[in-house]
């Protein structure tokens, strides 16, 4: 908003009508002759001429020069109020990023605790399920404070909607969360006494806690996969448009966050299930994340340019050594743990890149103005009773 | 009720959310080809719905210094200026698909010999028994009516006077409350144009701020407005997010999210919303929503039959991508000069294939789950 809003440096400098000398920055532009009925006119042109109602010269080409992938989507031409923005752009916050890893993070674990746990695989199953408690109470937490209400929060609950994913989502948490807390909480039960009452509850603490692990294991795909529902269910056109792909990239990165956790926390011979769902995960993500940034035309160009483009190089390059490294250093514990770190690092990259991706759309019109145009250029406006425009699966 | 149309397509909203025999649907018809640019409905909105001021800006770009709608603008005024001086046929305006008035519609009107002003006043503004624009502006007297408000035909006329007598005045060429051509000096007319118009939150059809609403916070009110609870709102941001023509804002300072109500505490009242009410030129019409979209097309028609074919209507279709506006526009040039989308889309339209492919991706976590479970340790 006060990118739209902002006051030009000079904005004080008296009424618009009369634009300073100091305004123009390229001078008179040439074959301009102000006259004395046309003052307005001619202001129109040289502000025009100096560059308002277009895209910032400088940028573009400070990028073009950095031979960014982009300069192969030539300079859209199109039509605005001002250059200012259309849609209003998220207000969210970086919380949200980090919710996104950290639910997914959350969610992957307590899929693969159950893997350990059906294995016996004791190390990796205790670390996953206190990996998930704690990306539990990380998601809660940056969930809450990026309302503008905090302590309203419990709204959320007085509806389910099934049009709005962030309450699908409220109801997919708040079904989730004590599940995993159960199965992380109960892993305390080893310190307890082996007598008496609290003895029995020792006794009946591993089977309760497979219960309820497996219980939040169901719901888990949900909770890692709804955030990208949640993302592409908006105006925010770079989001939206990436619909197919996104729940795809948020699922794979979820499953290489886990296994870079219980690549991390595992002992060295009990995290042959985590290499592989590393592996299984960077393909799904990397594939996904392939076709989001390249397959949607002016709406991938966010992904690919400024920061979210090198956030989602970086992640590429990350989950790839993290993948290599978790099989080629198979017998080494340091090795394990560190690309267990690359792993989790790239997830967490992955969803700053979509998050700031979205958000950078929202912010030029022409995100908005040039897809839309296209679609009447060719002859398929978005209506009810032509059903050329309606998706199909 | 729930309809096959919830998501997408013509429906009756407030039938859809569950209102048995609801009222007429209201809504505002904005003919922005009378807009004057007086602010009179920003104002009249922030004082009958007590919105904070939010700071004095100028933009720099134009008149416009609202700066669009937010959380404390829930009306807006655009002004776009366009211009192509004649013997300055330069870069800037040379492309335009809907010349300015100078190049195609005022060239071929002096062509054919009319008198805009006349015309003006012939037209009016399409409001049964509302007072025709232009015969105001001309000074012939004030005409108020009963629809239309006050009028500052006074004022104006000695304005004309004052920018006739002065012959060293230097014209700042600020927009003043009459057409251009009513000054004395018609030689003199510049060939610059003035879009103005007033934007607002549309209360869609289908509205997305409202569907991705977690808390239940936006409701459908029994008249198919749009209105937020701010009593429930917690501020999470999602309307912010879903709204495709950018209107609801989070207001930073209470950290919960507002636009326009349609007034509804005075549609209870059976009163005109404040802004409609003050809008000296009956640019801003409320009604019955069916009733507004004839009297749209009428309007539209009018215009076209005297060659003004770049008035086109803008959201009055309950078949476009949000199953039509409840605030719908006459609009002189492509949406996208005034700031909004040429061809919106509800983001719902396309939830369910979004849970589809959820439910597919999630499927395919778990196969990889149960796959990466087989093997060595
Ligand atoms: S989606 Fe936007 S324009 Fe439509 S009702 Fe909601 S806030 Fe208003
Ligand atoms: S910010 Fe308020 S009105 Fe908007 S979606 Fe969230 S709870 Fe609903
Ligand atoms: S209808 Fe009421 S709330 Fe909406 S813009 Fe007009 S005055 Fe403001």
């Amino acid at each position: 908003m006060s990118g739209a809003n902002g006051t030009r440096p000079e904005g004080s400098a008296g009424p618009a009508t009369q634009p300073s000398p100091t305004r123009e920055p390229g001078g008179e532009p040439a074959g301009h002759t102000p006259t004395r009925t046309d003052p307005v006119g001619g202001q129109a042109a040289r502000m025009w001429e100096a560059g308002m109602g277009r895209r910032e010269k400088g940028r573009a080409g400070r990028r073009k020069r950095r031979g960014d992938v982009h300069a192969v989507v030539p300079e859209a031409e199109f039509r605005s109020y001002y250059g200012q923005p259309i849609l209003k752009p998220p207000i969210w916050t970086h919380d949200i990023a980090y919710y996104l890893f950290t639910g997914g993070l959350a969610a992957g674990s307590s899929m693969l605790a159950v893997v350990a746990d059906a294995r016996g695989e004791v190390s990796v199953r205790r670390g996953l399920r206190l990996t998930s408690l704690g990306a539990l109470g990380a998601s809660a937490y940056f969930l809450i404070i990026d309302l503008g209400r905090p302590e309203r929060f419990y709204n959320m609950l007085r509806v389910a909607k099934p049009t709005s994913p962030m309450s699908v989502g409220t109801w997919i948490l708040t079904a989730y969360g004590p599940l995993a807390g159960a199965a992380a909480v109960l892993e305390a039960a080893p310190l307890l006494p082996d007598r008496g009452v609290l003895g029995l509850l020792r006794r009946c603490a591993p089977p309760a806690a497979s219960a309820a692990g497996a219980g939040a294991a169901v719901v888990a795909p949900l909770l890692a996969t709804y955030t990208a529902v949640l993302f592409a269910d908006t105006a925010v056109p770079s989001w939206h448009e990436v619909h197919r792909e996104l729940p795809f990239v948020f699922a794979g990165s979820a499953l290489a966050a886990s296994a870079g956790a219980a690549l991390v926390l595992g002992r060295t011979g009990e995290v042959g299930p985590a290499r592989r769902a590393a592996l299984l995960g960077a393909c799904l993500e990397l594939t996904a994340a392939h076709r989001v940034e390249h397959g949607h035309g002016l709406l991938s160009e966010p992904y690919v340019q400024g920061r979210p483009g090198r956030y989602l190089r970086a992640a590429r390059a990350l989950t790839v050594a993290g993948v290599a490294g978790a099989w080629l250093g198979r017998r080494s514990r340091l090795a394990c743990a560190a690309s267990g770190a690359a792993l989790m690092a790239g997830s967490l990259l992955t969803r700053m890149a979509v998050f700031e991706a979205g958000v950078h759309s929202t912010k030029d019109p022409k995100y908005v103005v040039v897809p839309q145009r296209e679609r009447l250029a060719q002859g398929r406006p978005a209506r009810s009773d032509t059903p050329q425009d309606i998706p199909v699966v | 009720m729930v309809s096959a149309n919830s998501l997408y397509g013509p429906v009756d909203p407030a039938v859809d959310a569950g209102y048995d025999a609801p009222p007429s649907r209201k809504g505002f018809f904005t003919d922005t080809s009378v807009c004057i640019g007086c602010k009179a409905c920003e104002v009249a909105c922030k004082e009958w719905n007590l919105v904070p001021e939010d700071g004095i800006d100028l933009l720099g770009t134009s008149y416009d210094n609202t700066g669009g709608l937010g959380a404390d603008s829930w009306r807006a005024v655009h002004f776009v200026e366009q211009s192509r001086p004649i013997g300055n046929k330069g870069a800037p305006f040379a492309e335009l698909p809907t010349g300015p008035s100078g190049t195609g519609y005022a060239a071929a009107v002096a062509a054919a010999g009319i008198d805009a002003l006349e015309e003006a006043s012939r037209l009016g503004t399409g409001v049964p028994g509302g007072q025709p624009v232009a015969e105001a502006a001309a000074g012939g007297g004030c005409g108020c009516s009963g629809g239309g408000g006050g009028c500052g035909s006074k004022s104006s006329a000695a304005a004309s006077a004052a920018a006739g007598a002065g012959a060293g005045t230097k014209l700042l060429g600020m927009p003043g409350m009459h057409a251009p051509g009513a000054l004395p000096d018609r030689e003199g007319r510049s060939d610059v144009r003035w879009l103005m118009a007033s934007n607002v939150c549309k209360h869609c059809t289908h509205a997305a701020c409202l569907d991705v609403c977690p808390t239940g916070s936006l409701f459908r009110t029994e008249f198919g407005t749009v209105v937020v609870q701010e009593d429930i709102c917690n501020g999470c941001g999602y309307c912010v997010s879903a709204c495709p023509y950018g209107v609801i804002d989070r207001r930073e300072s209470d950290g919960r999210a507002w636009k326009c109500t349609l007034c509804y505490d005075r549609l209870k009242a059976d009163e005109t919303p404040a802004c409609a009410k003050a809008c000296p030129t009956e640019s801003i019409q409320f009604g019955d929503l069916d009733e507004l979209r004839e009297r749209a097309e009428r309007r539209r028609q009018q215009l076209h039959d005297v060659g003004v074919t770049e008035a086109r209507l803008y959201g009055h279709d309950p078949h476009d991508g949000v199953g039509g506006d409840g605030a719908f526009f006459l609009l002189l040039d492509e949406p996208e000069v005034y700031g909004l989308p040429p061809d919106p889309v509800v983001t719902t339209r396309d939830l369910p294939d979004m849970y589809r492919t959820m439910a597919v991706a999630a499927g395919a976590m778990v196969l990889g789950v149960l796959a990466s479970a087989v093997g060595r340790r």
